[in-house]
């Protein structure tokens, strides 16, 4: 038995290259659905990658109750004092909390690549959020000086939106601020924002209260305690959450939509192609027809022909899913995009092609392969011996 | 006319294949009509906007808000016809999940502003006496079942009333407008200022921005400089824009969705273009005996090319309306996600339009083919 399915396939697979024009259809088919479905899902998956990695486990995020993002949120001063104190915040050596209690507003720049005016975040940092964050570091530039109105910029933004290079000067709210440093912050959502002193951004705004209060936490699990103490305080009226929480609400929306994109333009491309790899099943077994009728009359049975046929689809798909992953991961990988993010701001990103989206593409691919050959492959072990044999 | 019984035999000359071709197309186009309807549904939006309409907001950002001592300076500006305000309420009821796009406004000013809003006199003046009354669009009221009448708790994500610190809102269902020109813009609710300044514990006497009504459309631009001209200066300027540029510009923050659908449907259609042609190929290829009776009794070389031709001009086109007629079908499902309500009728003509190339593309080659056969070797073979 074994033997003969080597025998058939082995056969078959030789003669694929005088197919060779129907065969296209199949690996092109395939090639194409796979290579939408990745890329898109590269979009999400970049996307989440971006949000998630500005989370950090030991790391709170403190806005008012019922805000879902930093820029609805407002806390007085005295909150955030209160806050940065609570039990669970971790203290550096000098004794003070590592919490920043920040002003986030929006700074309306020009797109590099059209020109029209997107929503990019201006974070207005306190004094120790350089230890709250340690996965930022200046790559161009020094810090900004507090009480000057002087900008960080953070990579991603400064190679998204125009007029931020290093010494530039950007003008809002009768006054003018200057570029003085760019960062790095292993692409996460904080490099598409702006930074500076949270006091010079507040009084520049002409404004009295922060957005949100972010927190570096004694360890992951102090997380309970702080929260705690936060929500049993009369004077507070605030949500905490731990940084990973917030961000994965952030990305939910875009991701979902996105995810929808690819598996219902994917979906449907794939039942396409299904239809595509049928017909090309289907003329395949019809020009073998003589063939598999003197197998069967010698005494083939039915199941090697099936597998035969099979493996062709099979291997025609793998192909094109190949094709596919390699055209996505080549034109799009790492390509880099921003959009409106959850909180109306600017986030960039860069498109990810992931090795499981590669395995998933596979995957689909595989299942379009065995659909499309199987009919054909179950014809062709059926086809009368006699009648075929006489077939021209 | 007397050939399409002979087309008709030749197409189905394979019930398979062109069954298979067939459903291979209807897909293509339904995912044109669906990706291509989103496009332009899209670009409607913004080629409606009113031309008339200026959206005042403040320079730095959208998110910043103008004080409302603005309006009566705007008022005073030549050439402006009415001015309105709307402010960013950004609420959700019960669930975040279940956000709403509503705004407080002066009814007597943001209606007349709007005329392609359609709402009952007598509901309008009961939004204007009610205090927490709201009107809301006849697509939201029919998602959640509200009626007239009713009283709804909105969560707000940004507004704390000041009296009891609290974000929930009370509204009661005063009236239901429309918008028979543009469906999808019937998903916003719509209360009063009054109420809302009053209620709110911070930024009172503040607007998110206004829309400015002029009087003749052709001095839009002029009368948007003027006014960011009148506030240039001061602590919160400007930005005017005509309402299509607003909206192109938010459009353009979200990405280039053009380019994401033109990059799908090339792909979706160069692979089509395969799977067709080989098709049509094939199928001529084994019509050849055929045609070369045709031939011989007397078909000309260009009726053959036209005989070929038609038939995969005939699936093509078929399959295309079908899967348009399909997409057309399908496409109010999208309202949640998309916001979309209807396909655009043009994109059906596009879509025939891009079938009949199709057709020819695929088929070409086989008519000329078909064209150019010597009889006495097709008979031979």
């Amino acid at each position: 038995m074994i033997k003969q399915i080597v025998a058939v396939t082995s056969m078959n697979l030789r003669s694929l290259p005088q197919r060779i024009g129907t065969a296209w259809v199949i690996v092109i088919g395939i090639a194409v659905t796979v290579a939408v479905m990745v890329s898109v899902l590269a979009m999400a998956a970049g996307f989440q990658q971006t949000l998630k990695g500005t989370a950090r486990a030991d790391r709170a995020i403190v806005l008012r109750a019922g805000s879902q993002a930093e820029l609805e949120s407002t806390i007085d001063r005295e909150n955030a004092q209160t806050i940065m104190d609570a039990p669970g915040v971790k203290k550096d050596e000098a004794g003070r909390p590592i919490a920043s209690a920040e002003a986030v507003v929006i700074v309306a720049l020009p797109q590099k690549k059209d020109g029209s005016d997107a929503n990019v975040t201006l974070r207005g940092v306190g004094a120790n959020a350089v230890k709250l964050r340690p996965e930022m570091h200046l790559i161009a530039g020094r810090m900004f000086r507090p009480a000057v109105r002087e900008l960080i910029v953070g990579k991603s933004a400064a190679a998204q939106f125009k007029g931020l290079d290093l010494g530039s000067h950007i003008a809002f709210r009768d006054s003018e601020w200057t570029v003085v440093g760019i960062y790095e912050s292993g692409g996460d959502a904080h490099e598409s924002e702006l930074q500076g002193d949270a006091e010079t951004v507040l009084s520049a705004y002409r404004r009295n209260g922060f957005q949100s209060v972010t927190v570096m936490l004694d360890s992951a699990d102090a997380f309970d305690r702080f929260k705690g103490a936060l929500t049993t305080d009369p004077t507070l009226k605030v949500g905490v959450q731990r940084e990973a929480d917030y961000y994965a609400a952030q990305s939910r929306n875009l991701s979902k939509l996105l995810n929808l994109l690819a598996y219902f333009v994917g979906g449907i491309m794939a039942l396409g192609a299904c239809f595509g790899a049928l017909n090309t099943m289907y003329t395949a077994v019809s020009t073998r027809t003589r063939e598999i009728a003197t197998l069967r009359a010698i005494g083939f049975s039915g199941m090697p022909i099936v597998i035969s046929v099979l493996v062709e689809s099979l291997l025609l798909a793998i192909i094109g899913s190949v094709i596919g992953s390699c055209a996505a991961w080549f034109f799009f990988n790492g390509n880099t995009v921003n959009t409106l993010g959850a909180g109306f701001s600017q986030v960039v990103f860069h498109l990810t092609v992931t090795a499981s989206l590669v395995v998933s593409g596979i995957f689909v691919a595989c299942t379009i392969g065995m659909l499309g050959g199987l009919l054909p492959a179950i014809r062709a072990a059926r086809l009368p011996i006699a009648t075929a044999l006489r077939a021209s | 006319m007397k050939f399409i019984p002979l087309i008709w035999a030749m197409l189905w000359r394979k019930k398979v294949r062109t069954l298979l071709t067939l459903f291979s197309i209807l897909i293509a186009f339904l995912l044109f009509g669906m990706l291509q309807g989103v496009n332009s549904a899209f670009k409607q939006t913004i080629e409606r906007s009113n031309v008339n309409r200026l959206i005042v907001t403040n320079r730095i950002s959208i998110t910043e808000s103008l004080p409302y001592a603005y309006m009566s300076q705007l008022e005073t500006i030549p050439g402006v016809q009415r001015v309105s305000h709307e402010s960013w309420f950004g609420p959700y009821y019960q669930d975040p999940k279940n956000f709403i796009a509503a705004f407080p406004v002066e009814p007597d000013r943001e209606f007349p502003a709007h005329p392609e809003f359609v709402v009952p006199k007598d509901q309008l003046a009961a939004l204007e006496h009610t205090r927490d009354g709201a009107i809301i669009g006849a697509g939201l009221a029919k998602k959640y079942g509200w009626k007239i009448g009713d009283r709804i708790p909105l969560h707000s994500t940004i507004w704390v009333k000041a009296a009891d610190g609290n974000s929930d809102w009370d509204f009661t269902i005063v009236g239901i407008y429309e918008v028979p020109t543009e469906r999808s813009r019937e998903d916003a609710m719509f209360f009063n200022y009054k109420y809302f300044d009053e209620a709110r514990s911070f930024a009172k006497g503040k607007v998110g921005w206004y829309i400015v009504q002029v009087k003749d459309p052709s001095q839009s631009a002029q009368i948007a400089q003027e006014i960011d001209k009148r506030f240039a200066n001061s602590p919160d300027e400007t930005k005017t824009q005509t309402e299509k540029e607003f909206q192109q510009s938010f459009m353009k923050q979200i990405g280039d969705i053009n380019l994401i659908v033109t990059y799908i449907l090339f792909a979706v259609f160069f692979a089509l273009l395969f799977a067709v042609g080989s098709t049509v190929m094939q199928a001529v290829r084994e019509q050849v005996p055929e045609l070369a009776v045709l031939k011989t009794l007397g078909f000309s070389d260009t009726r053959m090319l036209v005989l070929v031709l038609v038939q995969s001009l005939t699936l093509c086109i078929v399959a295309a309306l079908l899967g348009l007629a399909l997409a057309d079908v399908m496409f109010p499902m999208l309202r949640n996600t998309l916001g979309v309500v209807k396909m655009p009728p043009a994109v059906i003509a596009e879509g025939v339009l891009m079938a009949a190339l199709l057709a020819v593309a695929t088929g070409i080659v086989p008519a000329w083919r078909a064209k150019r056969l010597v009889i006495v070797e097709a008979l031979r073979s």
